[in-house]
């Protein structure tokens, strides 16, 4: 491992993955420290799913190497759903389990994965769907809810895990207008009490209030990184003031 | 135009017909269902080297008739010094053919499993196998559920095919009864209608089964 990264809760170096002729990712590096919130940001088609699906290998790199506090998570030795069970992915279309009420969404993982005896997983999913503002939720159906509290069931679903980092894929990219702040909230509590997340995001509101880093991507390579105030106000390269204008004309500044 | 006359003294045979044609179609049933969502499982989530071999089968027992399928179990393996019953060729034949195509049902339902389904179940950690055991076969057999109860219905009566091979189901019973008394159109119309209460009966648990495991959001494809 490299000098300096001991401390990174999360390194990424130098991924690359390859689709057909398109090279989606052209070798991306960056780092994370615990209690961090990065957001990355960036044009369609970018590589930014790409990218978090890499980092616990949803989708498996041609290069590059990632670790999870100094495991290897990239190492063909390692037990990859040991790896996977440490690190929540929240989806853009929230693949809640279609079968599933709200309680067994959340406590599936606990008891198939960590062995968790069923009572205790029950108590676990009820205090989890509660952090979210979900009591009294528990033996809703996906279907029967809405977008918001879909998504906040699959919040609750990757905390009920315990999960060293939580990768979010543009959790309200789906959602109406009116549920994104709902699904927000929860997310900037998250923040708040410490939780460390990658979030991929439109919500310019919610990266400039949260995120102690904005990652800029491009074409498969990360483009600019610094902290919110200075890639808002300073941005040092073009083509990041350029998105950044375009996106909050798009997306407005959805209050965080 | 005659009466019908039908002896009611051959109602007790024609039960117990009626009861080896539950025996021998709840045993195929069972048996095509356990091996159909192998291959199933196999066509869908197994490389070529299984997928390929599960998808020969398929075909062969879909492409060529059920009775020469039978007549190749029970005439055909002796020759090869493998000699079953009546009723375990009857029971094997069947349960091989209703195999392949349950297996096409359960492929297509399993295919209806949204894609995120599977990735979510990974990112949480589940092996392969468990997030299949878990979270794409639980849903796959509620979706499956209407197209297997007509493989059921169906293979109830196909099952009156092992009259062939002198076996007294339902159908046998009635062929033997009416050479004796040769009262065929009474026979086999009392026949038919053993059938038709079967199916009812059947079709009437299966619907309640359908709507017992039902669950929002989740039907048969096109249905959700
Ligand atoms: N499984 C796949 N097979 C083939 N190509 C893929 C696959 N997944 C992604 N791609 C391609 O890789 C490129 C990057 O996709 P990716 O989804 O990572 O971009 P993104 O930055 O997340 O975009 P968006 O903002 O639209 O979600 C796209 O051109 C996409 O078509
Ligand atoms: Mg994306």
């Amino acid at each position: 491992m490299r000098e300096g990264t001991m401390d990174a809760l999360l390194l990424v170096e130098d991924i690359h993955k390859r689709y057909g002729k398109e090279e989606v990712l052209k070798g991306v590096s960056f780092q994370l420290q615990k209690g961090e919130t990065k957001v990355i940001i960036g044009p369609s088609g970018t590589g930014k799913s790409t990218l978090l699906r890499c980092i616990n290998r949803l989708t498996e790199p041609d290069r590059g190497r990632v670790w999870l506090e100094g495991v290897e998570v990239t190492s063909r030795k390692v037990d990859i759903n040991r790896i996977r069970a440490q690190i929540g992915f929240v989806f853009q279309d929230f693949n809640l389990f279609t079968h599933l009420a709200a309680l067994d969404n959340v406590r599936l993982g606990p008891m198939r994965v960590l062995g968790m005896r069923r009572d205790q997983a029950t108590k676990l999913a009820r205090e989890e769907l509660a952090r979210v503002g979900l009591a009294g939720k528990e033996d809703a159906f996906p279907a029967q809810l809405s977008g918001g509290q879909q998504q906040r069931v699959s919040i609750a679903r990757a905390l009920a895990m315990n999960p060293k980092l939580i990768l979010f894929d543009e959790p309200t990219s789906a959602l109406d207008p009116e549920l994104i702040g709902e699904v927000l909230e929860v997310m900037i509590q998250l923040a708040k009490d410490g939780m460390t997340m990658i979030v991929v995001t439109h919500e310019m509101g919610f990266a400039r209030s949260v995120a102690d880093e904005i990652i800029f991507m491009e074409k498969g390579v990360i483009v600019e990184q610094g902290p919110p105030a200075q890639l808002f106000s300073a941005p040092r390269h073009p083509r990041t003031a350029e998105f950044l204008s375009k996106i909050t004309e798009l997306y407005g500044e959805t209050e965080g | 135009m005659s009466g019908f006359y039908f002896e009611w003294s051959f109602l007790p045979k024609l039960a117990q017909g009626l009861l080896l044609t539950v025996e021998i179609t709840g045993a195929c049933i069972a048996f095509g269902f356990v091996l159909g969502v192998l291959l199933a499982l196999g066509r869908v989530y197994g490389g070529r080297l299984i997928s390929i071999p599960c998808g020969i089968y398929i075909h062969f027992f879909r492409g060529t008739p059920l009775l020469t399928q039978l007549f190749i179990v029970y005439f055909g393996l002796p020759n090869w010094g493998i000699q079953l019953s009546a009723f375990l060729s009857g029971v094997l034949a069947l349960g091989l053919n209703t195999a392949a195509y349950q297996a096409e049902y359960f492929r297509g339902a399993i295919q209806a499993v949204k894609r995120g389904q599977m990735m979510a179940a990974r990112s949480l950690g589940m092996s392969r196998i468990q997030a299949i055991r878990s979270v794409i076969l639980p849903q796959a057999f509620r979706i499956v559920i209407p197209s297997w109860s007509n493989e059921l219905i169906l293979m109830l009566k196909y099952s009156s095919i092992v009259y062939s091979i002198a076996l007294l189901d339902l159908m046998g019973m009635g062929k033997r009864i009416a050479a004796r008394n040769f009262n065929y159109f009474e026979v086999f119309v009392v026949v038919a209608l053993f059938y038709l209460v079967l199916v009812l009966a059947l079709s009437q648990s299966l619907r309640w089964l359908e709507r017992r495991v039902r669950v929002p959001g989740l039907g048969a494809p096109g249905l959700r």
